[in-house]
């Protein structure tokens, strides 16, 4: 027996000794010097799940909900669970076979793995859901509903006003980069879904969850206790009469235009119509980029908001704001007559500006009759009055009345993509004619609102409320109150009077009298409504498209009741051909007729469907809808659709100082800002910003 | 099971026996911890034999029925069959080649039934009383190298059947042997052999092999001039000292890199370099390995494994999460948890505390084994006492040691805890055969 080794049995146990505190040391170090393994234990396990409040809903000023919510149902399958089912019954309800059904799976396999729940239909229609709720304990091995809240649209109807959400994309996110967005969420992209995006997303909430090794989540984690809950949306009331909406739209159907009207005590916009518009339903749902990339490609654009994203010259409404600049500046009188030969020769021979009615004229018939050489001369007297020492001083104090009057620059309109419209100044016309190389007669039209000047139809009727208001407006806007207080001062701007110029309200009346005179015994006559005194101004706009002459665009704008006005609104229908008195001011008299006697008298009926039916789309446009048939063109149309949505999500607002100088301190040439807007170019927009090229040359020498 | 007549209980030691059971009980503990899912039946599934808990509870209570007949049986019997026994373990070994069953990857184990039986886990018992056996025969001088030999014999074959199924980390185990054999007066200078050898090829892996040849080099030289009057006056010194050197480079040359390329599989050779955080230098030429494929291997080799136990051991800080709260363990974070990397359901639920508790019985065993070996009239109870000891060390430190990432990734389970049927029995059966050999230590000498 070797009991001399006894002594190693010691060195035994120290052996096993050291090793078990080197082990202790290492444990000692992972589990209480080290606090990373924790950190990374909860990076593996714990699923932070970002919980999405519902939207925040819009009303209109009757508080009926013109966006809401709706659940939809996706049937959402895990493929390894699928056990015992009655696929024969399944595929039944579904309608579908069954081997659409083994498609579904195996593509539900490859995208996600067997043990992960994919969709197996997404946004299941009534019937199918009711049917398969019904039969569900059949199916609860591997199938669930899941629940996906939608927006919805109970009227159908303003979706140019409403805007839809969609997916952010990296720009986006880049964008918002503060604002906790991750991929894959959806945010506004237009209309009042974009511009009050902050209110109407409401606060997200987090939830803390356990996932396994396969991302499986097994429960809620901690209890719950450390979970976030998510805040609902803020709810928009809006100044929006939906029953008007879906009168102007119906009016507008078949027609490309826009229908702008405000209520010009408020500033709230009552109506904006932009034609042809689209079911906003079409947006939400699975098939919403099916339906989006159709609505992008469509040649009349029913994406564009046309009442703040496209610019017109105003044509003879613009006179009425002449009047105004004329009376103020002293240069004429009320009692001042013009004749009218059938022509202006202020401007000597050449091509003069016709006149539809000859005869002479006061300022009040100037505007019934709308007579061109009335305001030629007008507008000819304001810029050679001898008070200012040169052509460019005295443009730019009629440039100061226009964007006094709100156009040459943007509203601040509280839906995006809006466009300043353009009011030449002297640094434009520099531009495009060379320096000292014009005068008021290479400009003249611009007197009667042809040539160089465009206005949007939100800056026309927001001018109607000044004029109805006598002297001030108010920012035009949709959202009146936004519930649970405005956080973000988004409404702040729709507070203020704006009192531009300080015009006697005597003038004003000279300027009313004559718009009333338009309903009573001018170019609006055919639009009278009998009980209540419109005062209007019609417009008949000369457009070109690449230099070609295009149907003129009708234009009408007026407010009523003239002793007490409570709706400022204009009309434009694109390329109509005929006069602004013939489509364009029976739709105005409508909307005002609707609005302020709430119905259309019986006799009035048969005017209202007439309008309805009349078809009014563009020659181009129908062209280019018929083209865009083949294969070819709407392969053509993509650029064409980069472009739209370049200006759809156009997010350069003026700046204070822009707004404020009220001065157009970069003044493009008219080719420059149409290749920044192909839409224009290359849809059927008229290009009535390029410079009427025959018109001009021999008129330079005087 | 604690109904044993006064006969049988006499000289039993019983703080192992409540050692063991409170060991057991963790293990179950743990084990449930690491399958139990939410809204499982318990009370059905224990009786219903479903689970992996209640499948251990009852090897639990067959286990106690097999301590309770050891326990039962004359100690003589141990030392009588001892060479038979080894002679079944080895046949039962070789018996695996031709009816092995696939399972993952192993081909050491044979279905009996509904059960996978795995002989060179059981093998350790007939090996551990073999050797007893072959060590305490009066006429076995361990001083002489043949018989050293034998006993390096005996308890190596197993180990060799081992390697050939595939089943490197049982292998290992046998090694452990060796421990026995120094108590029993193996020299010392082959443990400083063995561990230079080791110290040596852990060089060989750390260090670039031109650096190692320079610094072998330079310390033969060292050595050549400190011993240069002795070289002097015995140039046979000089030609060992060249001799050595030769050896040394030669290993780290030429015979690891052999071993590694044509011997050893690959996965094994991955694992010792995850183990010293390098990458496998003798990978295929072909699959020069992208950035990519090293994200794919870290994420699925046993790199993975040892990087998700840590994290789950680490996260378990000074208390642990509760063992119904460990994140990492209960959703599957860690593989093989119930089995290899049970201890990390342990190290998170109960964090260090429970850890070093755990770390303590296992400790205290250890101890009570020696001094139970020490204590023990007979060589052959005490050499099968230490046996026992090796055994229970290795595995106990090999399988801690790989969790917590100071060993490479040996599937060698913890005595005891880890799930397994064969694994308990055999451990159980390790234990209680000391038992009944110590209670009868006062009998004459065997």
């Amino acid at each position: 027996m070797p009991v001399f080794n006894q002594s190693r049995s010691r060195f035994i146990r120290l052996l096993f000794l050291l090793a078990f505190l080197a082990i202790a040391a290492q444990l000692f170090n992972l589990q209480v010097l080290s606090g990373k393994y924790r950190q990374m234990a909860d990076e593996n396990a714990i699923l932070k799940k970002t919980i999405y409040p519902p939207r925040g809903l819009v009303f209109d000023r009757d508080k009926k909900a013109i966006l809401n919510n709706t659940l939809t149902y996706d049937l959402m399958v895990t493929p390894s669970q699928v056990k015992g089912i009655d696929t024969l019954f399944f595929c039944r309800l579904m309608e579908i076979d069954t081997s659409e059904f083994r498609d579904r799976i195996v593509a539900a396999i490859i995208k996600n793995k067997s043990f992960r729940p994919s969709v197996f239909e997404a946004s299941l229609s009534q019937q199918k859901y009711a049917r398969i709720q019904e039969n569900f304990w059949r199916f609860q091995n591997g199938f669930y509903l899941q629940e996906r809240p939608i927006r919805s649209y109970p009227y159908n109807a303003a979706a140019n006003i409403l805007g839809y959400i969609g997916e952010v994309d990296s720009n986006y996110l880049k964008k918002h980069a503060e604002e906790g967005y991750q991929s894959g969420d959806y945010a506004g992209m237009t209309g009042l879904e974009a511009s009050y995006e902050k209110a109407l997303m409401g606060e997200r909430g987090i939830q803390y969850l356990i996932k396994d090794n396969f991302n499986r989540i097994k429960g809620s984690y901690e209890n719950g206790d450390l979970d976030v809950e998510a805040i609902a949306g803020n709810n928009l009331h809006t100044s929006i009469d939906i029953e008007l909406q879906q009168f102007g739209e119906k009016l507008m159907s078949n027609k490309v235009g826009s229908i702008v009207a405000i209520n010009p005590k408020t500033g709230g916009i009552i109506t904006m119509v932009s034609s042809p518009t689209y079911n906003p339903g079409l947006l939400t749902g699975s098939e919403r980029r099916k339906h989006f990339s159709e609505l992008y490609t469509d040649p009349r654009l029913p994406l564009l908001n046309r009442a703040v994203n496209a610019s017109y010259s105003p044509g003879s409404t613009f006179k009425t704001l002449q009047a105004l600049v004329g009376l103020h500046e002293g240069v004429i009188t009320t009692r001042t007559t013009f004749s009218c030969g059938g022509a202006f020769y202020g401007c000597g021979s050449g091509k003069p500006m016709g006149c539809l009615d000859p005869g002479t004229y006061y300022l009040s018939t100037g505007i019934t009759h709308s007579c061109n050489t009335y305001f030629a001369n007008v507008m000819q007297r304001v810029i050679n009055n001898p008070k200012y020492p040169s052509q460019d001083s005295s443009l730019r104090n009629w440039n100061r009345y226009m964007y006094a009057f709100g156009l040459g620059h943007r509203l601040g309109v509280d839906v995006p993509t809006e466009q300043k419209g353009n009011i030449p100044t002297p640094e434009y016309f520099n531009k495009v004619y060379g320096e000292g190389r014009w005068n008021f007669c290479t400009y003249r039209s611009v007197s009667i609102g042809q040539g160089e000047v465009s206005t949007t139809p939100l800056q026309v009727a927001n001018e109607m409320a000044y004029i109805a208001n006598k002297g001030w407006y108010i920012i035009p806007h949709i959202v009146d109150s936004i519930e649970g207080g405005d956080k973000y001062g988004l409404l702040e701007k729709y507070k203020t009077r704006n009192v531009p110029m300080d015009i006697p309200d005597s003038i004003f009346e000279a300027v009313h009298d004559g718009m009333q005179g338009v309903m009573e015994s001018g170019t609006g006559r055919g639009a009278k409504v009998p009980g209540i005194t419109i005062c209007g101004k019609t417009g008949t706009v000369e457009n070109y498209y690449r230099g070609v002459k295009q149907p003129n665009h009708s234009f009408f704008c007026a407010f009523a009741p003239r002793e007490n006005p409570k709706i400022a609104i204009m009309c434009v229908v694109e390329n109509s051909g005929r006069y602004g008195g013939t489509y364009a001011a029976p739709i105005v008299s409508l909307m005002i007729e609707k609005y302020l006697n709430d119905t259309i008298d019986v006799k009035r009926k048969p005017l209202a469907e007439r309008m309805e039916k009349i078809n009014l789309i563009p020659p181009l446009m129908l062209k280019k809808m018929r083209e865009k048939d083949s294969v070819q063109r709407v392969k053509e149309a993509i650029p064409d659709v980069k472009n739209i949505k370049d200006t759809l999500q156009s997010d350069d607002n003026p700046t204070e100082a822009e707004l404020k100088s009220g001065n157009n301190r970069n003044p493009k040439p008219a080719k420059d800002s149409q290749n920044k807007k192909p839409v224009q170019a290359d849809m059927a927009l008229p290009d009535k910003q390029q410079i009427p090229k025959p018109a001009k040359p021999d008129s330079i020498g005087n | 099971m604690n109904q044993r007549n006064p006969t049988i209980s006499k000289g039993i030691d019983w703080s192992i026996v409540w050692i063991y059971l409170l060991l057991v009980t963790i293990g179950l503990v743990a084990i449930f911890a690491a399958t139990y899912k939410e809204g499982d039946p318990v009370v059905q599934s224990f009786i219903g034999f479903k689970t992996d808990y209640s499948k251990q509870f009852y090897f639990f209570v067959l286990s106690g029925v097999l301590g309770l007949f050891i326990l039962l049986t004359d100690s003589k019997f141990f030392a009588a069959t001892a060479n038979l026994g080894y002679a079944f373990g080895i046949f039962a070994m070789l018996i695996v080649f031709p009816f092995h069953s696939s399972v993952k990857g192993t081909e050491s184990i044979i279905r009996i039934g509904a059960f996978n039986f795995q002989p060179a886990e059981l093998c350790k018992i007939f090996v551990a009383l073999a050797l007893a056996k072959y060590l305490s025969r009066p006429e076995t001088d361990f001083s002489k190298t043949r018989s050293q030999m034998i006993a390096a014999g005996i308890a190596l074959l197993p180990a060799a059947l081992s390697i050939l199924q595939s089943e490197t980390g049982l292998a290992l185990v046998y090694f452990s042997f060796f421990i026995v054999m120094y108590r029993e007066g193996l020299p010392s200078t082959i443990l400083v052999i063995g561990f230079a050898a080791a110290a040596l090829i852990v060089a060989t892996i750390l260090v670039q092999p031109d650096t190692l040849a320079v610094i072998i080099t330079a310390i033969a030289l060292l050595v050549a001039y400190a011993f240069r009057k002795q070289i002097k006056r015995q140039r046979g010194l000089l030609f060992s000292v060249i001799l050595l050197w030769a050896l040394c480079v030669g290993v780290q040359r030429f015979a690891v890199p052999y071993i590694f390329k044509n011997v050893l599989q690959k996965h094994q050779v991955e694992r010792i370099y995850d183990l010293f955080g390098k990458d496998n230098p003798y990978a295929a030429k072909g699959d020069t390995v992208s950035a990519e494929e090293k994200k794919k291997k870290k994420e699925s080799g046993s790199s993975y494994n040892v990087r998700q136990s840590k994290i789950a051991i680490g996260s378990g800080r000074l208390t642990g999460k509760g063992i119904l709260n460990a994140t990492q363990t209960r959703y599957d974070f860690v593989p093989e948890q119930r089995t290899d990397f049970i201890f990390c359901t342990v190290g998170e639920g109960f964090g260090f505390t429970g850890s070093m508790i755990l770390l303590a019985l296992y400790l205290l065993l250890l101890f009570r084994i020696v001094t139970i070996a020490e204590r023990q009239r007979s060589a052959f109870s005490r050499v099968y006492a230490y046996g026992v000891a090796s055994v229970f060390f290795f595995h106990i430190i090999i399988n801690i040691g790989m969790t917590i990432g100071l060993a490479p990734v040996i599937g060698i389970p913890l005595p005891l805890i880890s799930y397994g049927g064969t694994s308990l029995l055999t451990f159980t059966i390790l234990l209680f055969v000391l038992i009944r050999l110590d209670a009868d230590r006062q009998m004459v000498l065997r």
